[in-house]
Formats: C-alpha cells, sequence, structure tokens
C-alpha cells in the first residue's frame, strides 16, 4: 500500500480515536459506579463504601484525565486533516459536537473539580450531586457522539446546499433509527467496561487474601450487573445488524465475509477470506438459512454478496471480519464469567473458587477489546464513505496536505500517546496495587510536601491506618 | 442569529484567555519555583479550576465549526502545525496535574511537561493570533498558504507576546491565591513581566504600521478603536499602584481588564471579516437551520448554566490556597 498523506491522515485518526475511546469507556461506567457508591454510602452510613469511593475516585481521576487530553485532540483533528469534511459537515456535525461540548464536556469539567478537591468544603448532598452531574456528563457525551456518529453511518434530514450539507430536519438527525440502537449497546459496553474492571480487582485481593470486605463488594457488584447487562447487550448487538443489513449491505458482505448473492444464507463463522479470489478459505460455515435467520431474523431472506456491490465501494474485508468475531467471542466469554460468577455467588461458592475467581481476575481486558474491535467493525466497515454512501473518506482530507506533515503530526501524536499511556496504566496499576486503604488522615507535618491532589502518593497511603470495613 | 453566535464565540474565547490565561502562566512561572513546597502551592492555585478553563477552548472550537464551519476549516487546516503542537502542550501540561502526585522518582518529569507544555501552547496560541493579524492567504473558502504559511517574525514576535501576558496573568493569579514566599515571588516578577509585555506590544505594533498591516488602517480610520488603549492603560496604572501597596485582590482584575482591551481591539478592528481580509461573519455563517437549533437549545439554556458552573466552581475554591490545604 503507498504511504499517502490520506493513509497517514487516516492512521492518526483511527490511532487517537482508538486511544481515546478506552477511556471514555472506563470513565462512563466508573462514574456511574461513583455514584451508586456515594448514594448507598449516605443511604446506609457504612463505612466500606466510602473507602470504596475514595479508592476508585482515584483511578477515575487518572482515567478522566486521559480521557478528556485525548479527546480535546479529536475535536480539532477533523479540522487539521479533514478540512473540507469539517467545512462540508460543520452545519450538522459542528452543531451536534456542539450540544456534546455545551451539555457534557462542560457539565464533567465544571463538576469534577468538586468531586477531586470539594469534599470538605461541600454539603454532602451537594457532594453526591457533583458525583451524578459528572456520570450524567459522561453519558450525554456519549449521546450526543453517537448521533454524530450514527448520522455519519446513516445521513438523513439534510439537502446540500453550496456545497455543505445543511440540516433541514433536525428531529429526523437526532431521533435517527439507527441511535436508538447505537447508544445503549455504547453505553452498555460503557456499564460492562466498568463492571468487569470492579469484579476483576475485587477477585485480585481475593486471590491475595486482601482488603476481603470490599473485594467482596466489588466482585459480587461487579458480576450482578454484568450477569444482567451482558444478555442485554448481545440483543443490542443483534438491533444493530438489522441497521447494517438494511442501510450498509457492502459493510454486512464484509462483516460476514459473503462473496455471493444468496437466498437462503449460509453463515460463516470462521474463515480466512481470501480477497483476491474472492473467496474463503478454511471457512466453518453454518447451512443455511443460518445466515438469513442471524442476519435479518427470517429463514429464507436474500442476502447481499460483495460481488454485486462495485469493487471501488468495498470496505476493507479483512478488519471488519475479523474485529466483528473477536468483538462476539469477548461477549460470549463474558456472558459465561458473569452468569458462572453469579451462580457461585448465590451458593456463596464464589470467594473460595480460585478458577473462577482468576479467570474473573484475568476477564478485565475483555470489554476494551470488545468495545474497540466493535469500533472497528463499525468505523471500518463504513469506508471508503466518510458519510455513508455521499462523501468519500479520500475526498474529505484538507487538499494541500503533504505526506511529510502528515507523518509529523502522526509521530507527534503516537509518541506523546505511548508515553502518557505506559505513565497512566502504571499509576493506575500502582493505585490497584496499593489498594482501598482508609481515611484516617496523617498530621500534616507528616507530610510536608503532600501535593494537592485527588491521590495520594502510595508510600503515603501505605502509611495511612485503614478504617475498620463494614463487613 | 449570527450576531448572536459571533457574541457568545467571542465570550468564549475571552473566557478562555482570562482563564486557562492564568493557568498556562502559572505552568510557566512554575519552572522558577526554587522547592517543591512552592510548586505544591502553584499546582494547588490552579489544579481544582483547570480543567473547566480548558473547556472554553473547545466550546469556542465546537462554535466555530457548528456556527462557522468555513472558518472552521480554514483555520484549523492553515494551523496545522501549531494546533498539534498547542495539542502536544496541553496534553502534556493536562496529565502533569494527574501524574505529578503520584510520582516519586519520575516526578521531574512532569515538573518539566508541565512548563513545556504551558510554554508551547501558549506560544502557539499567540503565534497564531499573529498570523491572523498579519493575513492569511485564502481563495474562495479554502487555505492557500500552504503549511508554513503562518510562519512570520510578527507571529513569532505575537507568540512571545502571549507568553508574557499569561505569566503576567499567571503571577497576578497567584499573589490572589497564595501566600509566603510564592506570592512575594510572583510581586517581584509582576513589573518584569510588565516592563517586557510592554516592550513587545510597542515592538510589535511598530512592526504592524512598517509592514503596512492592512488591519492597521482600520485603526487609522477608527478613532473610537483608542478607547481601549485607554482603558488598558488606566487598568496599568491600577496594576502598578495595586502591586505597589501589595493589595492581593487587584492585580488578576486589572491584568485581566488589559487583556480585555486587547482582546476588544483586535475584534473590532477585524470587524466584519473573521479571517481578515477574506471571509466576513456573513459569509462564514453556517445555514439558518444550524444556527436556530444551537440557539434554542444551547445558547438560551446551556450557556448561562455553563456560565453557572464556572461561578459555582470559581466559588467553592475561592481563597487562599494555603488556608484550605491541610483537609488532604
Amino acid at each position: 500500500m503507498e504511504i499517502t498523506a490520506l493513509l497517514l491522515s487516516r492512521l492518526q485518526f483511527a490511532f487517537t480515536v482508538s486511544f481515546h475511546i478506552i477511556f471514555p469507556s472506563f470513565t462512563i461506567g466508573l462514574a456511574a459506579w461513583l455514584t451508586v457508591l456515594e448514594t448507598l454510602h449516605l443511604a446506609t452510613g457504612r463505612p466500606a463504601y466510602r473507602v470504596l469511593f475514595d479508592f476508585w475516585l482515584k483511578i477515575f481521576a487518572v482515567a478522566f484525565g486521559l480521557g478528556v487530553v485525548s479527546g480535546v485532540v479529536m475535536a480539532f483533528e477533523i479540522g487539521t486533516n479533514w478540512s473540507d469534511f469539517s467545512r462540508m459537515t460543520g452545519p450538522i456535525q459542528g452543531v451536534l459536537l456542539s450540544y456534546e461540548t455545551f451539555t457534557a464536556f462542560a457539565l464533567e469539567a465544571g463538576f469534577l473539580g468538586v468531586l477531586l478537591f470539594g469534599r470538605p468544603k461541600v454539603p454532602p448532598w451537594f457532594y453526591l450531586f457533583s458525583t451524578a452531574m459528572v456520570a450524567l456528563g459522561t453519558t450525554l457525551s456519549a449521546f450526543w457522539i453517537m448521533i454524530n456518529n450514527s448520522w455519519m453511518q446513516v445521513p438523513v434530514g439534510y439537502v446540500v446546499e453550496n456545497g455543505m450539507f445543511a440540516p433541514n430536519d433536525w428531529a429526523k438527525i437526532i431521533f435517527n433509527s439507527v441511535v436508538w440502537s447505537r447508544f445503549p449497546h455504547m453505553l452498555l459496553a460503557a456499564y460492562l467496561t466498568g463492571a468487569f474492571c470492579v469484579a476483576a480487582t475485587g477477585a485480585w485481593y481475593l486471590l491475595r487474601g486482601m482488603f476481603i470486605a470490599e473485594a467482596k463488594i466489588m466482585l459480587r457488584m461487579g458480576l450482578y450487573l454484568a450477569a444482567v447487562l451482558v444478555p442485554v447487550q448481545i440483543i443490542f448487538g443483534h438491533l444493530n445488524g438489522e441497521y447494517v443489513v438494511r442501510y450498509q449491505p457492502a459493510k454486512m458482505a464484509a462483516i460476514e465475509a459473503r462473496w455471493h448473492n444468496e437466498q437462503p444464507a449460509s453463515e460463516v463463522l470462521l474463515a480466512w477470506p481470501d480477497v483476491a479470489n474472492r473467496r474463503n478459505l478454511f471457512a466453518i460455515t453454518l447451512p443455511p438459512p443460518w445466515g438469513s435467520l442471524i442476519d435479518s431474523d427470517s429463514l429464507d431472506a436474500a442476502e447481499v454478496g460483495l460481488d454485486s456491490i462495485p469493487e471501488s465501494d468495498w470496505p476493507p474485508i479483512l478488519i471488519p471480519f475479523f474485529s466483528f468475531r473477536i468483538m462476539v467471542g469477548c461477549g460470549v466469554l463474558m456472558l459465561a464469567l458473569a452468569w458462572v460468577g453469579t451462580y457461585l455467588s448465590r451458593k456463596g461458592h464464589l470467594a473460595r473458587n480460585r478458577t473462577v475467581l482468576w479467570a474473573t481476575f484475568l476477564s478485565f481486558p475483555l470489554p476494551f477489546v470488545a468495545t474497540l474491535t466493535g469500533w472497528f467493525t463499525a468505523e471500518v466497515g463504513r469506508q471508503p464513505w466518510v458519510v455513508y454512501g455521499v462523501l468519500r473518506t479520500a475526498d474529505a482530507m484538507t487538499p494541500f496536505l503533504t505526506r511529510g506533515t502528515a507523518m509529523i503530526s502522526l509521530i507527534v501524536f503516537c509518541a506523546i500517546y505511548t508515553f502518557i499511556f505506559a505513565f497512566g496504566i502504571f499509576y493506575i496499576y500502582r493505585l490497584l496495587r496499593a489498594g482501598p486503604v482508609g481515611r484516617l488522615l496523617p498530621p500534616t507535618a507528616v507530610l510536608p510536601n503532600r501535593p494537592l491532589s485527588a491521590v495520594d502518593r502510595p508510600d503515603a497511603a501505605a502509611a495511612l491506618v485503614r478504617l475498620p470495613a463494614g463487613e | 442569529m449570527v450576531m448572536f453566535w459571533v457574541t457568545i464565540l467571542a465570550v468564549s474565547i475571552l473566557l478562555y484567555v482570562l482563564l486557562d490565561g492564568f493557568d498556562l502562566g502559572v505552568g510557566m512561572l512554575f519552572g522558577l519555583a526554587s522547592d517543591e513546597q512552592r510548586r505544591h502551592a502553584m499546582i494547588g492555585a490552579v489544579a481544582p479550576v483547570w480543567d473547566g478553563n480548558e473547556t472554553w477552548l473547545v466550546v469556542s472550537g465546537v462554535i466555530l465549526w457548528g456556527a462557522f464551519p468555513v472558518v472552521y476549516s480554514v483555520l484549523m487546516s492553515a494551523f496545522y502545525l501549531p494546533v498539534v503542537l498547542m495539542l502536544a502542550g496541553l496534553i502534556l501540561r493536562g496529565v502533569a496535574f494527574e501524574f505529578r502526585s503520584k510520582a516519586a522518582r519520575m516526578r521531574w518529569i512532569w515538573n518539566a511537561s508541565f512548563v513545556g507544555g504551558s510554554l508551547v501552547a501558549t506560544f502557539m496560541q499567540g503565534l497564531m493570533v499573529g498570523a491572523l493579524v498579519q493575513g492569511l492567504p485564502v481563495s474562495g473558502d479554502r487555505y492557500v498558504g500552504g503549511e508554513f504559511g503562518w510562519f512570520s517574525p510578527f507571529a513569532i514576535a505575537c507568540g512571545i507576546g502571549l507568553c508574557v501576558g499569561y505569566a503576567l496573568l499567571g503571577a497576578c493569579w497567584l499573589v490572589r491565591k497564595c501566600e509566603d514566599e510564592v506570592r512575594d515571588q510572583a510581586y517581584r516578577l509582576i513589573p518584569y513581566l510588565a516592563a517586557a509585555l510592554l516592550v513587545i506590544l510597542i515592538v510589535v505594533f511598530a512592526y504592524a504600521l512598517a509592514g503596512d498591516f492592512a488591519v492597521m488602517t482600520r485603526w487609522l480610520d477608527r478613532p473610537s478603536l483608542f478607547v481601549f488603549p485607554v482603558i488598558g492603560m488606566l487598568a496599568a496604572i491600577t496594576l502598578a499602584a495595586s502591586v505597589h501597596r501589595h493589595q492581593d485582590a487587584l492585580p488578576f482584575p486589572m491584568v485581566a481588564l488589559i487583556f480585555v482591551a486587547a482582546f476588544g481591539t483586535l475584534a473590532i478592528s477585524f470587524w466584519p471579516y473573521m479571517i481578515p481580509f477574506s471571509i466576513t461573519i456573513e459569509q462564514a455563517a453556517a445555514p439558518h437551520s444550524s444556527l436556530a437549533f444551537m440557539f434554542w437549545g444551547e445558547g438560551l439554556f446551556v450557556f448561562p448554566l455553563m456560565l453557572l458552573y464556572t461561578v459555582i466552581s470559581l466559588t467553592v475554591f475561592r481563597g487562599k490556597v494555603a488556608a484550605s490545604t491541610d483537609h488532604y
């Protein structure tokens, strides 16, 4: 593949958006979890909830910081690398993103300071309110982003005027039918990410025999939530498939590696798509009508094959094909784990079952992998269009951008993101390893250089005395 | 509708300059702090509010994109490298707030990121404003100046000027928020920073006059513009007096007033252009349906709410920092 400014710009956007999405999907779930903990703490007065709140707030702070800085980049990158796109879609996408910034970004940023530094300065109800506002902000943010992205997938409610997409029906844009399966799908992904990270942390502490009371709360709450949400998520995933079949046949054909029209259709479970020869190698296939059933809920529906679509309109085949299968695989593993774990927990055996504890501990990457591969499926599958069926990615780029400049910015972002990601993960790991320590404060004289931040230094934290936990 | 969004955009940019201006300024001055105690106090003076401050940059960006897409597309593509470097600076500075407190041996990296990031981000912002004043080559609704069309000695001088300006804003914020050595050091810096800013302003003005910039004719055509320099001058005198008398609360609003005067001068000398002198506000505006949709939701309801959040967070964290750090 020739290295062009276009390819470099696509790589840069893919890299920065993939990096960014990890953090919101984590913090949306965590913010909701923090709100639950603070509510429980106020309602029951049990110190364990407060200990857990303070612990997860530190992790939230690091992840949120990484999410914010990488998110700021995205808003500007659209203008730098994709100036024709930003000019043409500004009247719709700029407006939607401005709603995101106004309603969500500002809400989060406005109340985050209170969350991190304000507990001693505000009454408890206002502190809970601030926590809930941060959680609401993260959720609203996802809502507007999904409306925006759904418009790129299925553009509606516009006319083309002076070379711009001018909105003529905002209701259609916001109540775009695909939003209402895609937004819940994203939100559930975020809640599952939070749930599995919390459960995995609990399992880790139980395996190490530490922070038993808090660990049990985390493990139980995380797994119970996942046991309920994973099946719901699978239903919404299936509903998403319906819009792809209806509006984006090329993406569907690529996901299924279906080369020819079929009626009723078979279903490729696993294969190596051989794009040059338009066939699948090593295919494991379910016979008809499984393909029709899965894609269209019907025993005899016709499914479109790639050879009835001009090759210039094909997305890259391999990425959507494999990323979709990885996402589904992660979903199945999460379902099995959540149900087994919940069953054992109801029986009262979970804390002693080291196999399941290990599996739960090791499960924390699954929701991240599932979210990322889900995005790859949706976004790479949208190619070669940036606005599906209307504007090609190649026509959206900044016209005079050269390979050299695009390369410089790609290197700058890769280097900085790798650098801050490595440290961010290291600091989160260190916080997790230190565990939920109590709130008994040392005299300030002990720590003269104590930084004003949400998070204590681990060495200082180790010196603190733990509060007795509730259980 | 167009007027409404121009006004909101101007207010957002001005709020960004004043609010993130002081925390970027503190970031640059952070490099001068000689021990961990002072660095701790300086970070404490901005940590609870910087995130909210930076929001106004994104707010300005998305108003520009949604309400004036042509200008957004021209500016972002024209300033490709400065924007990338500004973002790089903001990223490093932003993570430094959280990471610094978690680091032990590596803390120097985040201290350096905090200073360097603030410096680079500020310099790039000043550079872009300078290049815009000098004029960008635009044809139709596209920028045509190539990747280094923004480069000029004038733009560089404006970059340096903004660094000094934000540092001055930061020093006055420290005077307001801190006590003891940090405040005293800030007091000692203010006269130097103010003098340096004055020198740069004179140089920049002379350069623009000598270079016969199109913006300059506006100045000479519109004598009413000189009301802003007069306001700035009065604010500068009050600043000098308050610094002399060590009235902690006054210097910050006075420097802020100087910035408001400078901002007003620029905004009105551009009028009615958004990119002088090629794209006017009317030409740049998005279709009415976009502006109206923005107006009825975020303009009428959310924007006042955002101002309220800003006031809430500045109120919750009002007062001197040193007196309120012991809760940690």
